[in-house]
């Protein structure tokens, strides 16, 4: 192994932590400046590369942000228009390359997104902060979050049929 | 912005949605998350639940009630006496759950990863135009 070379960004490791009832935690490390990673996430060309992963089937259509304090977002996908879903919500609070606080209005069960870029040594830690309206709320958008992702459900069929095996083994 | 929902899947999700808000309700007390360390241990009798935790057969009744309707707990009477011990399937589904919305991100982060190391190989390559100048 050489030991000069950069660790690959790939091994930085994603975690998640249910905080309380109504929040939800994800954090991230990146292998650049706050500036860039901030960049990524509020201009409309770059947060289309990365925001709907082939994973997840369905592709981002468009997308448009005002990010500015009470400016307006709205993402929508799908595979064409007539079967395209909208998301859409306003920033509350946008401080450059640091802090972004949007609300999700398309459900009146969506969470409050906070996300903070905080850099060291050239790195930058996210950290993405759900809260939910209520605990209800986050129970449901756990629970239906994998909707409309096919190959997930391929996945869970057989993490349910792992599972039952078990209990009918134990 | 949150994850996408296709109505077409949803009966599958439905299906097999866990129960979410009683396993949380069941876990919010601490002498309910007591008894089910407890379990972990070894099974007990309701009897034996409520002396272990100062309490009268009637209160530990329904906290087992609540762990029992949470899939946390499994009872069986045999004879006069009713034993608990864990039912922890539905951790387990919430636990995948969780897991599920982490890949997700996980996904997504990946591929910002791309994007970020494009952006800085772009503002490395600006940079050194900008020192050579004369390109404004």
């Amino acid at each position: 192994m050489d030991a000069r070379r950069e660790p690959a960004p790939t091994n930085s490791g994603t975690t998640i932590e249910r905080k309380s009832e109504r929040e939800l935690v994800i954090t991230r490390m990146f292998n650049g400046p706050a500036r860039i990673v901030y960049e990524a996430w509020t201009r409309p060309e770059l947060f289309m590369r990365w925001w709907a992963p082939k994973s997840t089937g369905v592709p981002m259509l468009s997308c448009e942000m005002d990010v500015r304090t009470g400016g307006g977002y709205r993402v929508a996908f799908g595979h064409d228009d007539s079967s395209a879903m909208a998301f859409f919500g306003k920033y509350i609070e946008v401080i450059p390359n640091s802090r972004l606080v949007w609300t999700n209005e398309e459900s009146e069960d969506a969470a409050v997104t906070t996300v903070t870029f905080e850099e060291k040594d050239g790195r930058t830690r996210l950290v993405l902060h759900e809260l939910y309206p209520s605990k209800e709320a986050l129970d449901e958008a756990i629970a239906g979050m994998d909707d409309g992702m096919p190959e997930q459900f391929e996945q869970l069929d057989e993490l349910l049929v792992t599972l039952g095996a078990n209990l009918r083994g134990a | 912005m949150q994850p996408i929902r296709l109505l077409i899947l949803n009966h599958m999700v439905q299906y097999s949605r866990p129960p979410l808000d009683a396993s949380f309700a069941a876990l919010s007390d601490t002498t309910r998350r007591g008894v089910l360390e407890q379990l972990g241990r070894s099974d007990a009798s309701i009897t034996e639940l409520a002396e272990k935790f100062h309490m009268t057969l009637t209160g530990m009744k329904k906290h087992v009630g609540v762990l029992e309707q949470a899939g946390l707990v499994i009872t069986k009477k045999v004879g006069r006496v009713r034993t608990c011990k864990l039912g922890l399937r539905r951790l387990e589904e919430e636990a995948a759950w969780i897991e599920r919305y982490r890949q997700l991100w996980d996904a997504r982060f990946d591929e910002l990863d791309k994007v970020v190391e494009e952006l800085k190989r772009k503002e490395k390559a600006d940079g050194r135009k900008k020192r050579a100048g004369p390109h404004e």
